[in-house]
């Protein structure tokens, strides 16, 4: 199975992140598979390491699924890791890709939430239909 | 199963070192992020734990250069060795588009490079993958131990024991030397970007046909 993602997606999938950014005031939203690859990125964080907060985005997602696992749950569909002045929003959006938001003080974890449920059924829906051409090939 | 980006012109594609515990996957990484300059390659993530043992895995991401016209951009994983940590193995194999499994060629681990090259066969498969279609290199890792107090197997035994049936490329290597580790990423690598242009190809057609 490959994946393709064509201008058009990702311009698509780049619109729906910007909103969330503008919208929520969070300072960076990124869209990553759950193997660990960085899909796309909206915002401002330049001295973020995207590529290794994708994988290990990801590695933390499938460890807490597996302790989801051993509570009876078939997964945690989000997790929230609060520090001193960042924050990070983790929400799986289908089964194929996971949504961070990287925030600060500036907004709050509601809002953030409110936002990003707002338009995870349309990002949903792009990366499903992505991700079902990629099967046919 | 690689990301193929047209909008950036970029391709990802995951090579994951596989092979039993204290065979050397961490220290082939770490040989390949100290030698190499910054321009090619991003930072070394590993995740912290105590001692030497990698709990969940290490990561390097790397470019390769172009093909045609689209920048090659790998990222390389380990996976823990021990038996016990069978479920982190998985989550790492997950698309994976590349292995190198290390083994050890301590006469003592002979077993265990066995269990751990049926392990990997058995992961694949879970997720739908034969461990013949995948790109796949063995490397016969601390050769440098030869003629040391350490018994080590010699390579036609350890090629017989691993490799009589796929009949993969095989290197013999010193991770901590750095002998055999270039030669190594340069085949996996070979082996997975002729794989992803096979695809790429494969979708041309596909679409022309359309």
């Amino acid at each position: 199975m490959n994946v393709v993602i064509t201008k058009k997606d990702l311009d698509k999938i780049e619109g729906c992140l910007g909103k969330i950014v503008s919208s929520s005031f969070a300072n960076s939203v990124l869209l990553i598979d759950r193997s660990g690859q960085l899909i796309a990125q909206q915002g401002n964080t330049p001295d973020v390491d995207l590529l290794s907060l994708s994988a290990l985005t990801a590695a933390n997602f499938g460890a807490t699924a597996e302790i989801a696992k051993l509570l009876g749950e078939e997964e945690f569909t989000l997790l929230f890791h609060k520090g001193r002045s960042e924050n990070v929003y983790f929400s799986a959006v289908g089964e194929h890709t996971l949504l961070v938001t990287l925030f600060d003080d500036k907004t709050s974890l509601g809002l953030i939430r409110l936002k990003m449920n707002q338009m995870i059924d349309e990002l949903a829906f792009i990366v499903s239909s992505i991700f079902e051409k990629g099967k046919k090939s | 199963m690689p990301f193929i980006n047209f909008s950036k012109d970029e391709i990802q594609c995951k090579i994951v070192y596989y092979g039993p515990g204290f065979c050397g996957k961490t220290t082939n990484l770490q040989y390949i992020y100290s030698v190499t300059e910054e321009q090619t390659r991003g930072k070394m993530v590993s995740i912290d734990t105590k001692g030497d043992r990698t709990l969940f895995f290490d990561l390097l991401s790397m470019n390769l250069g172009k093909i045609r016209g689209m920048d090659i951009r790998v990222q390389l994983y380990t996976v823990p060795g021990q038996v016990h940590y069978d479920a982190t193995r998985k989550l790492v194999l997950k698309g994976v588009d590349g292995v190198v499994f290390v083994a050890d060629s301590l006469k003592v681990q002979r077993k265990k490079n066995i269990e751990s090259l049926i392990n990997l066969a058995k992961n694949l498969a879970e997720k739908g993958i034969s461990i013949r279609a995948i790109p796949l290199v063995i490397q016969y890792n601390k050769r440098d131990l030869d003629g040391s107090d350490s018994e080590i197997l010699p390579l036609e035994v350890l090629e017989k024991d691993l490799n009589s049936m796929l009949k993969v490329p095989s290197f013999s290597a010193s991770a901590i030397k750095g002998n055999g580790i270039f030669e190594t990423l340069r085949e996996i690598s070979k082996l997975v970007v002729k794989d992803v242009s096979r695809k790429i190809m494969f979708m041309d057609k596909q679409q022309a046909k359309g």
